[in-house]
C-alpha cells in the first residue's frame, strides 16, 4: 500500500491552511492599525445581535427573496462543510466514508447535504441571474466597475462548481456501491446524485473510480483554494460578519461621539479660573498631538476598518442614500470599498518595509474619497439602517469631515457662513440672540 | 391674543417668583426664528396653554444646541455651544425637557450628557402622546375628518432615536386616513436637509433631495403631508411648491394639526 495519496494530502492541507492563517494575520495586524474603541461592554446585547443579525439572518431577509436565496446557500455551505470533517480524516488515514458506520443516520447526513447542495446551486444561478441578466441596478452601480464585478461572479462560479464536484463524487461513489467495487462501502442516500449516476452505465469500474477520486480531490482543493481567496473578495463576510456584528454600535444611531480630546480644551477655554498663559501640560516625549478628525485609515478606529472588510458590496447603503439617489457622487458602498483599498495599499506598505509603514504621499481623504463625497452627505443614517451586516459607513463620512473643518479649516463656504452664525450670535441665522423670543409677541 | 390663551413664561420670570415648570420647553433656532417654524412653536404653546401644563423657555437664554456645526464637523463650536447651554439649564436646574425639533431633540438628549447636561428629554409628540394618555389632552377629529394624511419621519426622530408610533398615535385620533409613504419609518427617505446640508448648497447631481421626497407624499396623493421637523416641513413645502401643488397639498406639523383640530 502506498502513502503517496496521504502524504500529498496532508501537504496539500498544511498548504492550505498555512497560507490561510498567514492572511488571517495579515487581516488582524491590519484591522489593528485602526485607533482604539471600546466595543466590549455589554456582552448580553453583543452576543443577541450577532445571534440575530448574523446567524439569525435577521437583516438580510427585509429584501425577502435575497435574504431566503442566501439563507439556503449560507445554511449550505455551512452545512456541507461538516463534510469537510470526513474528508479530512479519509484523506490522512487513507479510509474511504469513515463516518459511515453511522448507518441510517449518516445516510440522513448524506441526503440532505444532496438536497442543499442543490438548493445551493438554484440560488446561485438566480443571484447570477439577478446580476447578470436582469441586471439589478444596485449590482451594476459604477462602484462595481472592475475587479469587484469579476469578483462577485467568480464567487458564484466557485460555489456552483464545488457543489457540482461534491454531487459528481456521490453519484460516482453510488454507482460503484451499486456494482459492489471494493472499497466502496454501501452508505450514504443520493437524492440528487441518483439522476447523475446513470450517466455512468457502461463505463469501466476504473473510469468511474477515477472520475470519482478526481471529483474528491478537486473538492476538496477547491474549498482549499475558496478559504484562501476570501481574504480578497468580499467573500470575507462569511467570516467577519460574525464579529462584526457583534462589535456593531450599540447607542441610538443619532448619537454622534463627542471627541474628548476637544472637550479637555474647550473646559480649558471655559473655565474663568483657567490661567490662559499657563503652559499647556507638557506633552510626552515624542508624542504627536493628536490629529482631529480622519484623513488616513490609520485615523479611523478598529471597527470601521473591519467593517471595510466586512462589507458584501451589496449596496443596500448606497439604494437607500439620499444622496446617491439623486445623482451624487457619494455612494456609502464605495466609502467602505475605498476604505478596504487603502487599507490593503497600506497594509501591503508595510510588509515591502519590514512591518512598518513608509509614508506613501497619499492618503484615504482625496486620493480614494474625496470632500464632494463627504460634503454631500444628509448623515440621515440610512446607509447604517439598511446595512445587513451593521456597518456604519456614516461614522467614517464623519471623521473626514472632522478632519476637513478642524484641521483644514476646509469647510465648504456657505458653512463656514453659518458656523461664524454660531459663533457670534448664537444661530446658524444672522439673528440676534436677544430676539430669539421675538416670536411670543408677533402676531 | 389675550393673555389668557397665549403666555409664554420664561425661566428667569418662573425662576423671580420661585416657580419650577413641568417642563422646559426647547424653542430652538427654527423654532425662533424662521417664519413657517415660528408658526408651529405658536401652535404648540398653544396646546400647553389649553392642556394647563406649566412649561417655561429660555427665551434670550437660548442658543444653537451645536448640531449643525457638529454634523458639520466642527466639534469645538458644538462643545462650546453644548457647555454654555448646559451651565444655563443646570442653573435653573432643569430636569425635564420638550422640543419640536428632532435635531435639538437628539443633541440635547444623546450628546450633551457626557458633557455635564443630563436631562429627560422628549420629541413635542411624545409629550403631547404623553398628554393624550394622561387625560389632560383631548383631540377631535375636527377639519381632518375623512382627509387623507400622510407622515415624513425626521431621521433625528426615526432611525436616529426610533421614534415611530407617537406622532402616528396622535394622527390617528384625528379621525384622519393615515396613508404610509412607499419609503417609511426605518427606510424613510431623508428629506435632504440634514447634516448641515440645509445651510449649503447641494452638491453636484441630478436632482434635489426634497423633491425626491416630495414625489414619494404626493404618490400617496394626500391633502396633508405631516411633518415633525421645522426643516423637514421647510425642505418639503418647497418640494410641493416645486411640484406646483401647493394649492392643494398643505405641509404641516403634528402640533398644528392637534391645535387647529381644536380650533386653537
Ligand atoms: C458560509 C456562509 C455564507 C455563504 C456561503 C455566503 C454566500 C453569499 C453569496 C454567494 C453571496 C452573493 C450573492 C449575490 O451574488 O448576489 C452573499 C451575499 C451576501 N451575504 Fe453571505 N454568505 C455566508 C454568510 C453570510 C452571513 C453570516 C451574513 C450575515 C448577515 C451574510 C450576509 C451577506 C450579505 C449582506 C450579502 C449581500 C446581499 C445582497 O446582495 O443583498 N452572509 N453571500
Ligand atoms: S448617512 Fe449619508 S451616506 Fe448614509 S445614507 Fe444618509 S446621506 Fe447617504
Ligand atoms: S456597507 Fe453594508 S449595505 Fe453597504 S454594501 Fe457594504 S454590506 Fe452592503
Amino acid at each position: 500500500m502506498s502513502y503517496l495519496d496521504n502524504i500529498l494530502f496532508v501537504l496539500i492541507l498544511a498548504a492550505g491552511f498555512g497560507y490561510f492563517a498567514i492572511n488571517v494575520k495579515k487581516l488582524i495586524r491590519n484591522i489593528k492599525l485602526g485607533r482604539n474603541v471600546d466595543r466590549f461592554d455589554n456582552p448580553g446585547e453583543r452576543w443577541n445581535n450577532m445571534a440575530m443579525i448574523a446567524l439569525g439572518q435577521s437583516k438580510m431577509v427585509r429584501k425577502p427573496v435575497m435574504g431566503i436565496l442566501h439563507i439556503i446557500v449560507y445554511v449550505g455551505f455551512i452545512l456541507i462543510n461538516i463534510e469537510l470533517l470526513e474528508i479530512i480524516v479519509d484523506g490522512i488515514a487513507g479510509t474511504h466514508r469513515v463516518f459511515s458506520f453511522m448507518g441510517g443516520f449518516y445516510s440522513f447526513l448524506i441526503g440532505t447535504f444532496e438536497l442543499l447542495a442543490f438548493g445551493v446551486i438554484v440560488s446561485v444561478a438566480i443571484f447570477w441571474i439577478r446580476r447578470n441578466i436582469i441586471k439589478l441596478k444596485r449590482f451594476i452601480h459604477s462602484d462595481l466597475k472592475g475587479w469587484p464585478k469579476n469578483d462577485a461572479n467568480y464567487i458564484l462560479y466557485f460555489e456552483t462548481v464545488l457543489m457540482i464536484l461534491f454531487l459528481t463524487m456521490n453519484a460516482a461513489d453510488g454507482h460503484l456501491q451499486a456494482a459492489g467495487a471494493h472499497h466502496y462501502v454501501q452508505a450514504g442516500s443520493f437524492p440528487i446524485s441518483g439522476f447523475i449516476s446513470p450517466l455512468f452505465e457502461g463505463m469501466s469500474e476504473g473510469t468511474v473510480i477515477l472520475i470519482e477520486r478526481a471529483a474528491w480531490w478537486m473538492h476538496i482543493v477547491g474549498i482549499l483554494v475558496f478559504m484562501n481567496y476570501l481574504y480578497y473578495s468580499k467573500h470575507l463576510h462569511i467570516l467577519l460578519a460574525f464579529p462584526n456584528t457583534y462589535f456593531a454600535n450599540l447607542k441610538p444611531k443619532g448619537k454622534f461621539v463627542n471627541l474628548e480630546s476637544v472637550t479637555a480644551e474647550v473646559k480649558l477655554m471655559m473655565d474663568p479660573n483657567a490661567d490662559p498663559f499657563a503652559a499647556a501640560p507638557p506633552a510626552e516625549e515624542g508624542a504627536v498631538p493628536e490629529k482631529f478628525g480622519a484623513s488616513d485609515v490609520q485615523d479611523l478606529n478598529w471597527v470601521q476598518l473591519m467593517n471595510a472588510y466586512t462589507c458584501t458590496e451589496c449596496g443596500r447603503c448606497t439604494e437607500s442614500c439620499p444622496a446617491n439617489i439623486t445623482g451624487k457622487k457619494l455612494s456609502p458602498r464605495n466609502i467602505m470599498m475605498k476604505t478596504r483599498d487603502r487599507l490593503e495599499e497600506v497594509g501591503k506598505n508595510i510588509d515591502k518595509n519590514k512591518g512598518t509603514f513608509v509614508d506613501d504621499g497619499k492618503s484615504l481623504l482625496n486620493d480614494y474619497i474625496t470632500p464632494e463625497e463627504l460634503w454631500a452627505c444628509t448623515t440621515c443614517n440610512g446607509c447604517v439602517e439598511a446595512c445587513p451586516v451593521n456597518i456604519d459607513p456614516l461614522s467614517i463620512i464623519m471623521d473626514m469631515r472632522r478632519y476637513l473643518v478642524m484641521e483644514q479649516s476646509a469647510a465648504p463656504v456657505e458653512l463656514n457662513g453659518m458656523m461664524t452664525n454660531i459663533e457670534n450670535n448664537g444661530a446658524p441665522w444672522q439673528y440676534s440672540q436677544m430676539d430669539r423670543l421675538n416670536w411670543k409677541d408677533e402676531a | 391674543m389675550t393673555e389668557d390663551n397665549f403666555t409664554v413664561p420664561t425661566m428667569a420670570d418662573m425662576m423671580a417668583s420661585g416657580q419650577q415648570p413641568e417642563v422646559l420647553f426647547w424653542v430652538g433656532c427654527s423654532g425662533s426664528f424662521d417664519d413657517r417654524a415660528k408658526k408651529i412653536t405658536k401652535a404648540f404653546v398653544k396646546i400647553l396653554n389649553s392642556a394647563k401644563v406649566p412649561f417655561a423657555v429660555l427665551g434670550t437664554e437660548e442658543s444653537c444646541t451645536g448640531d449643525p456645526a457638529k454634523r458639520a464637523g466642527n466639534e469645538f463650536l458644538f462643545q462650546m455651544q453644548a457647555m454654555a447651554n448646559i451651565e444655563v439649564l443646570n442653573a435653573y436646574d432643569v430636569k425635564k425637557i420638550v422640543t419640536a425639533c428632532p435635531h435639538c431633540f437628539n443633541t440635547i438628549k444623546n450628546e450633551y450628557p457626557e458633557l455635564g447636561g443630563t436631562y429627560e428629554v422628549v420629541h413635542h409628540t411624545e409629550f403631547l402622546k404623553s398628554l393624550l394618555d394622561d387625560g389632560r389632552l383631548t383631540i377631535e377629529g375636527g377639519q381632518f375628518k375623512g382627509k387623507k394624511i400622510t407622515f415624513h419621519d425626521p431621521c433625528y426622530l426615526g432611525r436616529a432615536n426610533n421614534i415611530y408610533e407617537a406622532p402616528r398615535d396622535l394622527m390617528e385620533k384625528l379621525d384622519a386616513e393615515l396613508v404610509e409613504m412607499k419609503r417609511s419609518k426605518l427606510n424613510g427617505l431623508c428629506c435632504g436637509a440634514g447634516g448641515a446640508q440645509m445651510f449649503k448648497e447641494p452638491e453636484k447631481g441630478n436632482k434635489d433631495v426634497n423633491v425626491e421626497r416630495t414625489e414619494d407624499a404626493l404618490e400617496t396623493q394626500p391633502d396633508i403631508i405631516a411633518a415633525g421637523c421645522p426643516f423637514c416641513n421647510t425642505m418639503l413645502t418647497d418640494g410641493v411648491k416645486a411640484k406646483n401643488r401647493e394649492h392643494d397639498i398643505k405641509v404641516m406639523d403634528v402640533a398644528e394639526l392637534i391645535a387647529n383640530a381644536k380650533d386653537l
